[in-house]
């Protein structure tokens, strides 16, 4: 973890709620796909967990782009999205464990859904650079609600789309398509819904992506804990990727 | 060169800037941030004699310069405190610490204590009667002056270290409760923990929280803190902790004027990992600014001919 003040160099809205914000400046603190950042927002007390969907560093001092997708969803998010290129946000930068890439095996699968989908972008970039070839499922609620997807096809990797309503892609659950696909192991990020859903058809070993009300966001309040087969465990801190197994559902 | 030292029951701290139980863990994260060894003290995590899980999430909700949280006293109970997480701390901090430890009945309070004594590390004992945020227990002792004084007495006969009591503040007089601790033999007074509050989601129509209410804490609650310290202050003759709110170096000297002998940073430290930090390094300079040559002269000062 690191706090650093970070340049906001790009606010673009993808729907009517989600924004692409991208950030300038150290983000050597960041170690693997999946992690997060807290940023402060003048006026509001607690900063707010954001997942992060990508990032380049750029040069060898540290510096780098990161780059940020989030729902302006309550007063404080809503006041993040009226942020422009040029302010300073203050962010503990490089939080959380992030995705275990070693267990991808031949064969991974990235399952997203909504708001879950940006970390799997920098996931998915990364494995590829490895010379593993993802497949990935995308699922949103309906056509006015995706984003992300041209970056993903641009990505090159077997890409299958759903929507709840059938709008665009396939009509249907990421776990339609799930059921048909073989895998050797499996990331997940999106609501608890879906993962309660995966974990009914998945047949292999795989990994979610958990989201919790945050005091801190670096392991010091305990207000993010949730019960595991290990224990106790923060989600800000030993997660928030958390293995299958040790998930009590 | 001004003096920040302080003095708590013979105990002298560098300074009088302790992070607050709760908001720090057991330290070891805040070591990545800053050298630890700059602070005054660190008061742990509170403590109970078993592990305790705590309370189902949402713990925590956002309010207008505070937050609420509902924890409910997670720890991994007094044995591993004892021979895990203090052990791990002294590789980091080489001062002494401050033990906060909570219970559901008199022999809980009596049978942690007793599991966490015989330790060099250990500065003082600070006895929570007052969190809000578990039933049974906590703050049930601590808004009852009675209760407060039969814990306080408990704890006294089996501590090898001075016992601080930690005050509620939901009561409507805390210097009754305060008298009590310190007839019962309490070498000092911590004050205030969080005020019971709570935030409701206009989305869900239900309380954010989980366990529907939760402790107030953050700059809100400064001036609240702030009046109970100075109210207590005058009542008792024991050393105060002033806790609540507490964000800057103005805050702390503020805090020191109303009668409090240290003072601990809760909720600051979660916005800003640093802020202790920044606080201790501020102070020599806010010192010198109001001309203060040596920070123990100031408790209590604006008592003086008011």
């Amino acid at each position: 973890m690191k706090q650093v003040h970070l340049t906001l160099t790009e606010q673009t809205p993808l729907t009517q709620d989600v924004f692409r914000l991208v950030l300038q400046g150290d983000i050597s603190s960041l170690t693997r796909p999946g992690q997060f950042v807290n940023l402060a927002i003048p006026g509001f007390y607690l900063r707010r967990p954001i997942s992060v969907c990508d990032y380049e560093l750029t040069n060898p001092d540290g510096t780098g782009t990161l780059t940020l997708i989030y729902r302006a969803v309550g007063n404080g998010t809503r006041a993040l999205s009226r942020m422009k290129p040029g302010q300073i946000l203050d962010v503990l930068c490089g939080l959380g464990n992030g995705f275990d890439l070693s267990r991808a095996g031949a064969e991974p699968l990235l399952v997203g859904g909504g708001l879950g989908i940006p970390p799997l972008y920098k996931l998915a970039r990364e494995l590829k650079a490895s010379g593993i070839v993802p497949q990935v499922v995308l699922g949103f609620n309906t056509k006015n609600e995706i984003f992300l997807y041209d970056e993903f096809r641009a990505l090159d990797c077997p890409l299958f789309l759903m929507t709840a309503d059938g709008s665009a892609g396939n009509k249907g659950f990421v776990t339609d398509v799930m059921v048909k696909l073989s895998y050797t192991y499996f990331y997940s990020c999106g609501p608890a819904p879906m993962y309660r859903a995966i974990e009914k058809i998945a047949t292999a070993p795989g990994e979610y992506s958990f989201e919790e009300r945050m005091g801190c966001g670096f392991g010091a309040c305990m207000g993010c804990t949730i019960q595991t087969a290990n224990g106790p465990a923060r989600v800000c801190r030993e997660g928030p990727v958390f293995r299958r197994e040790v998930i009590q559902w | 060169m001004v003096n920040t030292q302080v003095t708590l029951s013979g105990w002298t701290l560098d300074n009088p800037v302790i992070p607050a139980s709760g908001t720090f863990g057991f330290g070891y994260e805040f070591s990545e941030v800053y050298d630890l060894n700059l602070l005054g003290s660190i008061s742990l995590k509170g403590t109970t004699l078993a592990p305790r899980f705590g309370n189902p999430t949402p713990r925590i909700a956002e309010t207008p310069a505070g937050l609420l949280n509902s924890v409910g006293l997670q720890n991994p109970g007094a044995e591993a405190v004892a021979n895990e997480e203090m052990s791990r701390l002294s590789r980091v901090f080489h001062k002494k610490v401050i033990l906060n430890v909570s219970g559901f009945s008199k022999e809980d309070y009596v049978g942690a204590v007793q599991a966490l004594c015989r330790k060099d590390m250990v500065g003082l004992f600070e006895i929570n009667i007052s969190c809000p945020n578990v039933h049974g227990g906590g703050m049930a002792f601590g808004t009852d002056p009675d209760s407060a004084y039969e814990i306080t007495r408990a704890v006294k006969a089996v501590a090898d270290k001075p016992v601080y009591v930690k005050l509620s503040p939901n009561v409507t007089d805390i210097t009754q409760i305060a008298l009590a601790c310190e007839e019962a033999g309490a070498d000092g007074l911590s004050l205030i923990n969080t005020l019971m509050g709570m935030r409701i989601s206009l989305k869900d129509r239900k309380p954010i929280l989980k366990n529907r209410t939760g402790g107030l804490s953050g700059p809100a609650i400064f001036p609240v803190a702030l009046r109970m310290v100075y109210d207590v202050y005058e009542k008792v003759r024991i050393p105060l902790i002033g806790i609540g709110g507490v964000s800057s170096a103005d805050d702390v000297l503020e805090m020191m004027l109303a009668g409090a002998t240290a003072v601990q940073v809760g909720s600051a430290n979660l916005v800003r990992p640093d802020a202790c930090k920044a606080i201790i390094e501020e102070l020599p300079h806010r010192m010198e600014a109001y001309h203060i040559e040596s920070l123990s002269d100031i408790i209590g000062g604006a008592h003086h001919g008011t």
